[in-house]
């Protein structure tokens, strides 16, 4: 446990801060426990006193007078509380916030839109026409100013190495910074209880050099590339219920209810980070999402393992 | 009375015993207006429902004791917590510190001899298990509340639940809430209209002055809470649009009322249990508290603040900072008159000779739960720490301490305290002190993990989670720790069960204990004293000289009030002698209002609005009844 702590590793720990405003949150904390801890273990340190005094005529001197045991109870219930709290609201509510506050738009370089959804996370990158799911991709070293919406009802968009949390409440538009110091994957997850899956609400933020970044983003603004070796997947696609709720763009399919497919396979996760996507993974999901999601809005269509096959056939040239 | 001795007193006593003579068998308990009666049904009912939110906790960590957890599914893990929820403080803590302790203790505390409105008290009980099995009829019909005791919207907007399940927490919360308010208001008149002449207002036990300040805060708490819900259902039933963004509504109107009403709450819950605490500490440790008018004023001040610092819920949904960290410099505040309560109990403990029987025992495990959670509460209202791990177990951590740890352990040291004086029984030291332990050592393994796994970002609400996060361990650490803490309340459970028929008999005042309802028998008579008694100290049983005067009074007769159900009222400040109440006897229409309004809030719910109609004129009809055949004597 204590390792598990002071390595600070855990792919959603605070301790393992990946910014300056989470590294200042981290900072702030291990204050606050250093003083609590105090606090707490001077406490401690009275009733011990007081245990083993049991049965015995309370402390000598303090006990007969009454004042000056006030006077105690008025230093340690008010002096110093109120000595440590100021200092404690002065670093914490005015100087760390201004790294957590909502960023100035003219300090950022890049915007991205992220929605919530049951149960998952649409991205998208205002100015072009990418848009993806569960996996928001950002230049390291970069400020980047998220637009946090939601769809459908609470979430709150949370990359704990990152960023504070923000909540995505309909009708109103938050705001947060994004920042990686160093390049890398970090897993985020919702923290506000949406419904039946909350639990398999995750994503990733991709964090990479500013070349890959733009290089990736052309790949996603742009259509599906055709492919005619695949087609009998595609008029599967097409002809079942998937093109009414997906967007494929370059294609027939122009639905938003579900996520964007278009670049299904540059993603590293299926259905909110919940399995890996691999092509097992990817049919089981279509097979049955509802055995690997149970109250998911993709629904089981009970399709045969051809048609499965044949789909993720298709799926697998989304590229 | 121990010291009944002369014949001419006995006499007096019979002549009570006539004039109180209380109806028998179960027609006595469904009839009664008995403070002391009522808190025995709040107590065993909401006992109940605290056996049915720990086995819904129980459910919550058997499903979380690995990753990928089966036992419940996504749904039924929903329904779990939010019934959890809802069940621990509205069903139990609620009732079990204001109906159970505050009804059977503080009209012997200031030495009344019943609730200012008797058959207010009852209807207050009824309406209370009305609203309590109308929200578990919701659970066992499959139909339970499902969007978390918070209940946000649009969550919990018809959209996005369509059943019933959210009515039966929009309606249930309306219905118990006038239970909680009619409780309120007959405690504040009590406190301060039958205080024993006497009794002034610096001479009131610490213990009522935390539930006046209790009383205050619901008064004032409940009606946004009822609002809200009101709101809720009229979105839900008759598509009005309160929260519905896309109307002109605003969902933060659902936050902003739920949590101007529930950070109150956190302060009723713990405000009693600060009550209990400064009742047996100064008994365990033979000292009387240190800083008197300190911690009156402390009580009085964190009921107050509570109202000011609801925000800190919502520091995360996007407000002007300029606006957050307002609620958390209030927040902040509240600290100081808190702590100043710490340090006035740790100095008494301190400086008196403490003896550390098991409801003292709970009590140091109370103020250290209390320092955990009150410390871990002082992070969070650092906002951008707090913006890091709000919904975090870390969250759940911080508040299970002050609800469990601080608010739940003074409740077990005051059954253990009470006991003898209700039963007139003795419990089982040994096994006590045994139970004390495993609830300690269960509080601390089940709840410290939390805070690490809050910090490692483990989100709250989540019915499973992945193998790979190095939450596991810590997890199964919390389960185990839940199955110790079980069993520990079982055993305190066990321990009064076998006591009530095989413990020694206890006597009037086996601890010596301060307050006056140690100097009346163990179980009190029914109309609690003898003779109104003689008050000069918040101390009053401590204060030798006026227990012998009321023994001579007792024998010539004087102050007896034996004419009928009669009590003495006193002046609001001095408690100076003012006027005879006349007290109502038992009654048969407490428990049909409660009938009647289980029933209105059940066709509401199933939308026969017709039928609800007629349940609210006949239970319009029964309080008209209600005034007849006011006096018995």
């Amino acid at each position: 446990m204590a390792t598990v702590l002071l390595s600070g590793c855990g792919k959603q720990s605070i301790l393992s801060f990946k910014s300056p405003q989470t590294h200042q949150i981290t900072l702030l904390w291990w204050w606050m426990l250093a003083a609590a801890s105090i606090v707490f273990l001077g406490a401690v340190v009275m009733l011990t006193v007081a245990w083993f005094r049991r049965g015995t005529r309370g402390l000598p001197f303090l006990g007969e007078r009454e004042t000056l045991t006030e006077g105690l109870v008025v230093l340690f219930g008010m002096g110093i509380p109120v000595v440590a709290l100021v200092a404690l609201f002065g670093v914490a509510n005015l100087y760390v916030i201004k790294n957590s506050e909502a960023p100035d738009p003219r300090t950022t370089a890049l915007t991205v839109v992220v929605t919530g959804r049951q149960w998952w996370w649409e991205v998208s990158y205002p100015g072009t026409r990418a848009v993806t799911a569960n996996e928001i991709h950002i230049p390291v070293r970069t400020r980047v100013d998220v637009i946090a919406l939601t769809a459908d009802v609470i979430h709150s968009f949370w990359v704990p190495q990152l960023a504070r949390k923000i909540d995505m409440v309909p009708g109103r538009r938050n705001r947060i910074l994004l920042y990686a110091s160093r390049p890398g994957i970090y897993r985020g997850q919702c923290a506000e209880f949406c419904g039946l899956q909350h639990a398999n609400m995750a994503l990733e933020v991709v964090a990479e050099p500013a070349s890959a970044f733009r290089s990736w983003l052309s790949r996603m603004a742009a259509p599906a590339a055709s492919t005619a070796s695949a087609s009998t997947g595609k008029s599967l696609f097409m002809s079942l219920q998937c093109a009414s709720c997906h967007q494929i763009r370059g294609t027939a399919a122009q639905a938003t209810v579900g996520p964007d497919l278009t670049h299904l396979m540059s993603r590293r996760t299926l259905a909110g980070n919940t399995i890996p996507n691999t092509p097992a993974d990817l049919a089981a999901w279509i097979h049955n999402p509802q055995a690997i999601k149970p109250g998911a809005l993709m629904p089981d269509l009970g399709l045969s393992s051809t048609q499965v096959s044949e789909l993720v056939s298709y799926l697998e040239t989304l590229r | 009375m121990a010291t009944l001795i002369t014949p001419s007193a006995e006499r007096h006593v019979e002549l009570l015993e006539q004039v109180w003579a209380e109806r028998q068998g179960v027609l006595g308990w469904l009839t009664t207006t008995d403070h002391k009666r009522i808190g025995i049904l709040y107590f065993f009912t909401s006992l109940a429902f605290f056996a049915a939110g720990g086995v819904e906790a129980l459910l919550i960590r058997t499903q979380l004791v690995g990753p990928n957890g089966h036992v419940l599914s996504p749904a039924a893990f929903d329904e779990m917590f939010t019934m959890h929820g809802i069940t621990m403080i509205f069903l139990f803590v609620i009732p079990m510190t204001t109906g159970a302790f505050g009804n059977y203790l503080i009209p012997l505390m200031i030495g009344a001899r019943d609730m200012a409105f008797p058959r207010m008290n009852a209807v207050s009980y009824w309406i209370f298990l009305g609203s309590g099995i109308f929200m578990y009829i919701g659970l066992v019909t499959g139909h339970a509340p499902n969007s978390g005791w918070f209940d946000y919207v649009p969550l919990a907007s018809k959209q996005f639940d369509p059943g019933n399940n959210i009515d039966f927490y929009g309606y249930g919360l309306i219905f118990n809430g006038i239970s909680s308010t009619a409780a309120a208001i007959n405690f504040i008149v009590t406190i301060f209209k039958l205080r024993a002449p006497g009794m002034s207002l610096n001479r009131m036990p610490l213990f009522c002055y935390a539930f006046l300040a209790v009383s205050f805060s619901l008064v004032f708490a409940l009606p946004a809470l009822s609002m809200a819900c009101v709101f809720l259902e009229l979105d839900r039933q008759l598509g009005f649009h309160f929260y519905d963004v896309s109307n002109g509504g605003d969902p933060l109107l659902w936050q902003n009322l739920f949590w101007i009403f529930g950070h109150p709450e956190v302060y009723i819950i713990i405000l009693p249990a600060f009550g209990i605490a400064t009742s047996i500490i100064p008994t365990f440790v033979r000292r009387k508290m240190v800083a008197f008018p300190l911690v009156a004023l402390a009580e009085i001040m964190v009921a107050f603040l509570g109202f000011g610092v609801w925000v800190h819920h919502m520091f995360a949904v996007g407000l002007a900072t300029i606006t957050t960290i307002y609620f958390a410099a209030a927040s902040l505040i509240i600290v100081i008159p808190s702590a100043i309560q710490l340090f006035a109990w740790i100095a008494t403990i301190l400086t008196g000779t403490p003896i550390f029987k098991t409801p003292l025992l709970f009590i140091i495990g109370f103020i250290l739960f209390f320092m955990i959670g009150g410390l871990s509460g002082v992070t969070v209202a650092a906002i951008p720490f707090d913006q890091q791990v709000e919904d975090s177990y870390y969250i759940v951590a911080h508040f299970h301490f002050v609800i469990f740890g601080a608010a739940v352990f003074p409740i077990l040291g005051g059954m253990y305290y009470w006991f003898p004086k209700v039963t007139g029984r003795m419990y089982h030291e040994g096994v006590g002190k045994v139970s004390f332990y495993l609830t300690f050592t269960g509080t601390l393994v089940t709840f410290f993990p939390m805070h690490i796994l809050g910090i490692l970002g483990m989100p709250r609400r989540v019915y499973t989670y992945p193998a790979h996060m190095g939450w596991t361990f810590l997890n199964l650490l919390e389960s185990i720790g839940s199955y110790v803490l079980a069993s520990g309340l079982i055993l305190i459970v066990v321990n009064l069960a076998v006591s009530l028929f095989r413990g020694p008999l206890a006597g009037n005042d086996p601890f010596e204990g301060d307050t006056l309802e140690w100097s009346t028998t163990s179980p009190p008579p029914p109309y609690n004293y003898p003779l109104i008694p003689t008050v000069s100290s918040p101390y009053a049983m401590w204060d030798k000289e006026d227990r012998e005067l009321d023994n001579r009074r007792l024998a010539r007769g004087e102050g007896l009030l034996a004419r009928g159900h009669e009590t003495p009222a006193s002046t609001v400040q001095d408690a100076e002698w003012d006027e005879i109440l006349h007290m109502p006897p038992h009654s048969a229409w407490p428990p049909v209002v409660g009938l009647t309004l289980t029933g209105m809030f059940l066709m509401l719910l199933l939308h026969h609005y017709e039928i609800a109609a007629g349940f609210l004129v006949a239970g319009g009809l029964a309080l008209l009844a209600w005034h007849n055949k006011e006096y018995a004597g």
